[in-house]
């Protein structure tokens, strides 16, 4: 694919050791689970914990007013997912319409930040899907029935696992052995194997988009 | 085949198209403002190099700015910071910024349109989700996050999968008192808050025909509600006359050659979309939420829906939207108290919804204990209103006039609404905490929040009307 022919060998090396680890082709983990539908990204990180200058130190203020009564780190609201010590894992499950309203990036690196690697639901709004890709934020879109039967199985084991295997896209219940597929498209999924980002595919096609603009604009 | 508006736009500004992946889309314009654009400068800092195209590129802070004593030093440190970071950003990369003091700041979405940067055919991008706004001229306007103002910054270009294509008909004649925020709440309870997720939606009909530029652009504004990838409205005369005359529109013969060109811009007749849906205006009553996404609105003489009433898309999420709200399923909507007014937002800021609510309330005066905020869309927009007297009204009838911003749209500054309390906002959400930790949000249009601002409680405007 064009992509990786455009980025040079030292690049690519630099990129790939700095940004993905291997390993991350597969995600094996247990599950933290949100059921909620239509979760936006208000919820996600609320607008209040939007000021700061750099990409890091979002997790902490993840799911902010979902997690403590108000906003007291001091009181933990008990049946949220993020504060039930039975749940754990780099694997966040939610109902459909995940990642709605703003496009705040920071939602990404809040989850991303928290120690997540993926998100599993069964569907993601548009914007909230791009940037958890260029954060290396795995979104793993599966049908309601799969997604339902995640909710049912994590219900009766909550150390359950999950296999999400990006290299061979199917996502598989560990204990079951039940599996599907999912999509994502081909470009993106390089960029994830390889640690590519968009800004140096494009950076390096800068002469073309020069010579676009001479002609087309 | 013939094309719709959007593919004639989308097809003009692809560089190329890679293999089995996204295309590489031109951008004409790009706005930036102080939130998401500070860790894209840190990203081309790092990179060593400088924002490839500084005269398409438009600054204004507007998120996190006071909408009182906008003279004095930003008191909250965090904001002061990121406004002071915006400003050495755009110094160092060569960026026009209008930032407070000056005389064209404003939010991103008020300014770009009446300022004339955006026009019909262009692709215009903002590291915010309300960029669909611009589409009301004709345009491919979306919100990106931050890596994309980056990779727009660096090299004036994006990666973008082409979306599938929606085309929403709203024909005939509208309502007494039902106005353009009315018609996309209705089409939000419609279809959902996740009806449009993959699609754009070209908005078409003689109903959207009829409205005015800022109308329109209060209906793109919320096509983000629907989750569509962008929302959009053919140019036509209403377009052109409005850009006319406009500090950057074209001019001379240049005014000739685009006018040219945009009158181009329409969707062909045998044209196809994925999706259609239609929609009499006759059947649109003034119409307010009443749960915690966009699409949980209701007529203003309808009930708040039961579980078994209500859509699917919306059931599972009821009973805690309800909860959050402090409301009842099947009771009436009108007659709930309100604790707070604002008219505001890049959905309805503008002179014409400053100009619908003063000539609703002149002589009347708010009910006791409301406060009301009416908070305009720019420094253009103040200014205007204060030169038509509209400041007065709003001083007689008790409402403060305060000064551009974001403001309780999404309270990251101190317009925040406190817990508990109930707001009717002309904004474009509801989402739990989203003007402050706890408020409860009803999405109306300015006439509809100018009603209860008088009553005190949710109200049908159209008992008030002769």
């Amino acid at each position: 694919m064009s992509v990786i022919t455009n980025i040079g060998d030292e690049k690519k090396k630099n990129l790939t050791t700095a940004k993905f680890q291997s390993e991350r082709k597969v995600i094996q983990s247990s599950i933290v689970p949100i059921e909620a539908e239509n979760i936006d990204t208000d919820q996600i990180i609320p607008a209040r914990f939007l000021k700061a200058t750099t990409r890091e130190g979002f997790g902490k203020n993840l799911f902010r007013d979902w997690r403590y009564e108000n906003d007291d780190e001091n009181k933990p609201i008990q049946g949220f997912a993020l504060n039930n010590k039975i749940y754990s894992g780099k694997i966040l499950i939610a109902g459909k319409n995940f990642g709605c309203g703003s496009s705040r990036e920071h939602a990404a690196w809040a989850i991303k930040d928290y120690g997540f690697d993926a998100v599993v639901s069964s569907f993601f709004a548009d914007i909230f899907k791009n940037n958890a890709l260029n954060n290396f934020l795995l979104p793993v879109q599966v049908s309601d029935e799969f997604l339902q039967k995640i909710f049912k199985v994590i219900k009766e084991d909550a150390s359950t696992q999950i296999e999400i295997n990006l290299e061979e896209q199917f996502i598989k219940l560990l204990s079951t052995g039940e599996q599907e597929n999912f999509e994502i498209n081909p470009y993106k999924k390089t960029c994830l194997l390889n640690g590519y980002d968009d800004i140096d595919y494009l950076l390096s096609i800068k002469d073309e988009i020069k010579e676009f603009e001479t002609q087309s604009i | 085949m013939g094309k719709t508006l959007f593919e004639k736009i989308w097809k003009k500004h692809v560089v190329k198209e890679i293999e089995g992946g996204p295309s590489v889309l031109y951008i004409d314009r790009h706005f930036i403002h102080e939130v998401t654009s500070p860790q894209a400068f840190t990203g081309l800092n790092k990179r060593g190099i400088k924002v490839s195209r500084p005269k398409q590129t438009i600054a204004t802070a507007d998120h996190n700015v006071p909408t009182l004593d906008q003279h004095l030093p930003i008191k909250e440190e965090l904001s002061r910071l990121q406004v002071e970071a915006l400003k050495k950003n755009c110094e160092e990369h060569g960026i026009e910024l209008y930032g407070l003091g000056h005389p064209y700041q404003g939010i991103v979405h008020v300014i770009g349109p009446e300022l004339g940067i955006t026009q019909p055919g262009m692709t215009i991008v903002c590291g915010d989700s309300h960029t669909s706004t611009h589409g009301a001229f004709g345009s491919i306007a979306f919100g990106i996050g931050t890596s994309e103002v980056e990779m727009v910054m660096a090299t004036q270009c994006l990666l973008q999968s082409k979306p599938k294509l929606m085309r929403i008909n709203v024909d005939g004649e509208l309502n007494n008192g039902v106005v353009s925020k009315d018609i996309v709440l209705y089409i939000l309870a419609t279809i959902s808050a996740s009806g449009a997720t993959g699609h754009a939606v070209e908005f078409a009909g003689s109903a959207i025909r009829s409205l005015s530029m800022e109308a329109r652009m209060t209906i793109c504004n919320m096509s983000i509600e629907m989750g569509a990838r962008c929302g959009m409205i053919a140019p036509d005369e209403t377009t052109f006359s409005y850009i006319k005359g406009r500090e950057f529109a074209p001019a001379g013969t240049e005014w000739e050659k685009k006018l040219a060109e945009w009158k181009e811009l329409y969707t062909d007749n045998d044209a196809q979309f994925d999706k259609e849906i239609f929609i009499k205006a006759e059947d649109i009553e003034p119409m307010i939420t009443y749960g915690t996404n966009p699409g949980m609105g209701i007529g203003i003489t309808k009930t708040i829906p039961t579980s078994s009433t209500i859509n699917e898309n919306d059931r599972s999420g009821l009973a805690k939207s309800l909860a959050y709200m402090g409301l009842q399923e099947g009771t009436p909507i009108r007659g709930q108290k309100i604790d707070y007014v604002f008219i505001g937002s890049c959905t309805n800021s503008r002179i014409e919804d400053l100009r619908m609510v003063a000539s609703f309330v002149k002589g009347k005066k708010k009910a006791e204990g409301v406060e009301v905020w009416i908070v305009p869309g720019s420094k253009q927009v103040e200014a205007q209103a204060i030169k038509e007297g509209i400041d007065k009204v709003f001083e007689e009838s008790g409402f403060m006039l305060r000064q551009p911003g974001c403001s309780a749209c999404l309270g990251m500054n101190e317009d925040k609404i406190p817990a508990g309390k109930y707001c009717i906002s002309t904004s474009n959400r509801n989402f739990e905490g989203r003007q402050g930790p706890n408020a409860r949000t009803f999405l109306a249009s300015p006439l509809t929040a100018a009603v209860a601002a008088i009553t005190g409680q949710v109200s049908d405007v159209r008992e008030f009307l002769n």
